[in-house]
């Protein structure tokens, strides 16, 4: 039975993991799935709408479900529906509670926006519900607020975002970063609203169809104007009018949802809804892409179903041949978005950590062989999840901080295998349930700035060095962050358990001393290769430049740590103290670097980063503190 | 052995030095990373790691203090200590090849970055479409230039570099035929409309309607210090009068009342004067013949800069249009000229030309090290991977 368990365990999570790769399912009668799929270009990037969906969502309110605390089931099924009504019906949008606004970001921001107690205290029906917001088991006020809600304070909001815009980033104050913060996420919603329609239209599709019957006389009159001749002054003024509408449709439009013209060569070069209906003055009648997104929002309001659906598929029949490729890259990242591989790791990796450190008290080889499993199971989920990221985009597998993320927890936990293989005491699945689970958490907070397949900048435009550089340097920092916490290891179970042995404790420092060496190898080549690249690109080898001297300073954190080891100067222990100071040492150049305000990333995610940071770099001294703790105090070395 | 020579040895080769050095270098590092913030980049290699010291004044006055190792200090002792301790423990062995090898290579790396903080050049290059130039310009030093302009065809150039003016006092130069007497200079100044009444020093020139404000000195990446002095000519038949020079004037992205040349006539010649920013004249010319600067469809985010440029030397032996791209500079005459900025509504290409003659060092010193880790470490592999089979 001891043997089939580990077996069993991995049938059933591998299982699991499978039936999320089932095709996503539609709710109702509604092709919202196909819809999901259809392609528009945001951010230089053609993406479905699926992923606009999501990482609006993100950006908004931090999550992708829309619901409301008291009722237990959402309030639309998917992502996709609640963009649908954004694009199609905002009235209904309007009322969603989208806009994260929470009184322990900024209570400040709150009073702004008229949000007394009255809005934010929540009022269960149930007496249970009412005992459990008591007790903080379920949420007692209300973080997340309505279009609607916000939008008597919206000029207000304004001003101050106006007063704030001047004042460099990182001077900001917490109200006045949360209001530029709030504006941001307002104006993207807005610009939602205008990407396929006017908001203020009650029926956009019978008003530009209106508009292109109106346009021969229109511009007959405009003409005549422009001659001095006589002409029909409110066909000239409906000409205007119309033309000031779609002009600022079209600069305020998010979604570029029209499809380059035929003749065009450049299959980027979409545009927004608002710019070609004023193309509609030259050729006379509204582009069919305009018009088929203006028929879905008709067909959505009015719950035709089947309209909506045929629509949906004529649309993308005639993208056809020409954006096959982008196409199915498009469908292949709705497949990827509902999948959610690095979710899944998460879980996995938690459960895989949990199963190695019991294995150290008691089950020893089932448990570590279960967790070896698991581990092994996020590890192929990660892998695929990276590989499928790589293709979309094309490129190497870090391009951002996101990614970066991702590559870390990847390559630590792939070493942690390798170490599992050769001395299978659990120790390996350990550090990568606890690596794995906390990197793909950090992606996690990263992934709330927006969208993660973001294009690169002109100066980071290079696949050769990407690949090269970025790759060896972030082996680096894994390797270092994995040493120290296998040393972490260490010392807790050293401290706090009696399972350290001598046998795991020798283990444990040839792990933590081959992992220092390769971390040592990694970051020396790959800070040298990223000297090179400069060198290449901008004819000098060394800046001094933040993320340059956080790179050297690994380098030497882990040339000090082996030239201490050889030099006699630690022993085990002193090697495992050393070992976590590398980890702070990675956590600043990892991250610290970014804050100083030279990153490209989002100052809100990273100004809550700076307090984890300080947090972490304070539990790694404390636990290099309680290892100087005379051995005899340490419940697996206490004689006696 | 003398024990006090002996003493000496074994203090720099002793691992634990290299440990104390690795050490206090990272303190450095991390130190000039957060002034960074605060003093720039430039101010920052200035200021920790191309000096011996990292000065601080005394809180209150302005004398400067040691207060921390700098760059060359460590660098230079940690270049001892490798090199005394390869000396003292050097045994022609395979077991130590990898160490040595990557050892060998860091002491080029380090030998290399001093090469470089000694004989590298900055400068930029900033050229309008259709434009020709000869020379490239400093960032930050500036120069006093006296250029006799008689001749259409070429122009007679007297630079003085700025550390001189600073300095003060009086100059002759054997090709001017007057003095220059130097007056007050500012290291950074602005310069503003002279109001009603005021009075200046200044006898001649832009300068007499202006107002001189000395500035503090920035330390800030996209900001530059805009010196200015006043400076008299004095003939042998007596003053030509007293100009006031700055960067800022006769500069094409001033405000206009600054934009003219100082110029003047003296025995027949004619003659500007101006301070510029430092020049430093190729054997070539790059005429810029397109700039483009291309953004991803819908967005803001820059995909490609690029410019067409015309590169013809003087000898007219190379005569050819290059196209330099991000990532991808020109390499002539030992000059690297990369993509750098741009300005004036995409007409303004900005070029960085930086001149190098150690860059061969740290690629040799990456094989090296690269290759000596891989020896080293793989010998611990296979020790510890026969080890192991060994017990089984």
């Amino acid at each position: 039975m001891k043997r089939w368990l580990p077996i069993a365990v991995l049938v059933l999570t591998a299982g699991w993991v499978a039936s999320t790769l089932r095709p996503p399912q539609n709710a109702g009668d509604f092709d919202l799935v196909a819809f999901g799929r259809l392609p528009v270009l945001v951010n230089g990037r053609l993406k479905p709408l699926d992923t606009v969906a999501r990482t609006s969502l993100l950006v908004l309110q931090g999550r992708q479900r829309v619901s409301d605390p008291t009722n237990p089931v959402p309030l639309v099924a998917t992502p996709d529906e609640w963009l649908a009504d954004v694009l199609f019906n905002p009235a209904k949008a309007d009322a969603y509670p989208t806009f994260r606004l929470s009184a322990t970001d900024s209570p400040e921001l709150l009073t702004l926006m008229g949000l007394t107690d009255a809005e934010t205290k929540i009022t269960y029906d149930s007496a249970v519900m009412r005992t459990l917001a008591v007790a903080d088991f379920v949420p007692g006020t209300r973080t997340r607020f309505s279009f609607n809600q916000l939008q008597p304070k919206l000029p207000e909001l304004e001003r101050q975002a106006q007063l704030a815009e001047p004042i460099d980033t990182q001077v900001r104050t917490g109200f006045q970063k949360a209001v530029i913060q709030l504006r941001d996420r307002v104006i993207l919603y807005q610009r939602l609203k205008h990407s396929v329609q006017l908001p203020d239209s009650p029926a956009f599709l019978s008003e530009i169809v209106r508009f292109q019957q109106s346009v021969p006389a229109g511009v007959t009159a405009v003409r005549a104007r422009q001659k001095g001749e006589a002409h029909d002054e409110a066909a000239f003024k409906a000409m205007l009018a119309a033309a000031q509408r779609y002009d600022d449709m079209g600069k305020f439009g998010y979604l570029l949802t029209v499809p380059p013209d035929a003749g065009e060569k450049d299959l980027t070069a979409w545009k927004t809804a608002g710019n070609t209906l004023l193309e509609t003055f030259e050729t006379g009648t509204v582009n069919p892409n305009v018009m088929a997104y203006a028929a879905l929002g008709a067909a959505w309001r009015n719950h035709e179903a089947g309209q909506f659906n045929e629509i949906v598929r004529l649309f993308r029949e005639q993208l056809g041949k020409r954006f096959e490729t982008q196409l199915l890259k498009s469908d292949v990242e709705v497949r990827f978005n509902a999948a959610e591989p690095f979710y899944k790791g998460i879980i996995l990796y938690a459960l895989a950590f949990l199963c190695a450190i019991t294995s150290w008290l008691i089950w020893p080889e089932v448990l570590a062989k279960s967790a070896f499993y698991l581990v092994g199971l996020a590890w192929l989920l990660a892998t695929a999840g990276i590989i499928t990221r790589m293709w979309l985009e094309g490129r190497p597998p870090v391009t951002n901080l996101y990614s970066s993320a991702l590559f870390v927890g990847w390559g630590s936990v792939a070493l942690c295998l390798i170490l599992e293989k050769i001395y299978k005491n659990g120790i390996g699945s350990a550090a990568a349930g606890m690596v794995g689970f906390i990197t793909l958490i950090i992606a996690h907070m990263l992934s709330l700035s927006g969208d993660t397949l973001e294009m690169m900048r002109a100066v980071l435009d290079t696949n050769l060095w990407l690949a090269t550089h970025v790759v060896v340097v972030t082996t680096g920092y894994a390797s270092t962050f994995l040493a120290g916490f296998l040393a972490l290891i260490y010392v807790l179970r050293g401290l706090l358990t009696k399972s350290l042995d001598k046998d795991t404790a020798d283990a444990l420092t040839r792990m933590v001393y081959g992992i220092v060496c390769f971390a040592t190898l990694c970051s020396l080549v790959g800070t040298v290769l990223g000297g090179i690249w400069a060198d290449q690109s901008w004819g000098r080898f060394w800046g001094w430049d933040p993320k340059e001297n956080g790179a050297v300073m690994i380098v030497l954190w882990n040339a000090i740590v082996l030239h201490a080891r050889w030099g006699g100067l630690v022993k085990q222990r002193g090697l495992m103290c050393l070992a976590i100071a590398g980890n702070i040492i990675t956590s600043w150049s990892w991250f610290g670097t970014n804050m100083l305000g030279v990153g490209l990333h989002s100052y809100g995610f990273m100004d809550a980063a700076f307090w984890w940071l300080i947090i972490f770099v304070a539990s790694q001294l404390a636990l290099i503190a309680l290892a100087q703790l005379p051995l005899e105090k340490w419940r697996s070395f206490k004689t006696a | 052995m003398h024990p006090i020579v002996k003493q000496f040895r074994d203090f720099f080769v002793a691992l634990k030095l290299t440990v104390v050095l690795l050490t206090l270098s990272i303190v450095l590092i991390f130190w000039a990373t957060l002034a960074q913030v605060q003093l720039g980049i430039w101010g920052v290699q200035e200021k920790f790691f191309h000096a011996f010291f990292v000065l601080e004044k005394l809180p209150g006055t302005s004398i400067p203090v040691p207060v921390f190792p700098g760059g060359y200090f460590l660098g230079g002792l940690l270049l001892i200590n490798l090199v005394a301790a390869h000396i003292y423990r050097f045994r022609l062995e395979w077991k130590k090849a990898g160490i040595q090898l990557t050892h060998l290579g860091l002491i080029l790396l380090l030998l290399g970055e001093l090469f470089t903080s000694l004989l590298q050049v900055e400068s930029n290059m900033r050229l309008d479409e259709g434009e020709t130039k000869h020379y490239t310009e400093s960032y930050r030093t500036a120069e006093l230039a006296l250029l006799d302009t008689t001749n259409p065809d070429f122009n007679e150039v007297v630079a003085i570099p700025e550390a001189v003016l600073a300095d003060g006092g009086s100059l002759q130069h054997p090709k001017l035929p007057f003095q220059i007497r130097l007056g007050e200079y500012y290291p950074n100044a602005g310069l503003q409309m002279l109001p009603p009444g005021a009075k200046t020093p200044v006898t001649a020139g832009v300068g007499q309607t202006v107002q001189l404000v000395p500035l503090p000195l920035t330390y800030k990446q996209d900001e530059r210090n805009l010196p200015a002095a006043y400076v008299e000519l004095v003939g042998p038949g007596g003053s030509l009068g007293t100009w006031l020079v700055s960067t800022l004037i006769s500069s094409p992205q001033s405000p206009p009342f600054l934009r003219s040349t100082q110029t003047f006539t003296y025995q027949g010649h004619t003659w500007e004067i101006a301070l510029r920013l430092k020049r430093y004249y190729h054997p070539f010319a790059v005429t810029l013949l397109k700039f483009t600067h291309d953004i991803y469809a819908g967005t803001d985010i820059p995909k490609n800069f690029s410019s067409r440029i015309h590169l013809r030397t003087d000898d007219a032996r190379q005569d050819r249009e290059v196209l330099i791209y991000m990532n991808n500079p020109l390499r002539h005459a030992g000059l690297t000229f990369y993509q750098a900025g741009f300005d004036n509504d995409d007409k303004t290409t900005i070029l960085q030309v930086v001149r190098n003659p150690s860059w061969v060092l740290p690629y040799v010193s990456c094989i090296m090290m690269g290759l000596g880790l891989l020896i080293q470490f793989g010998f611990h592999l296979i020790g510890f991977i026969r080890r192991r089979s060994g017990t089984n």
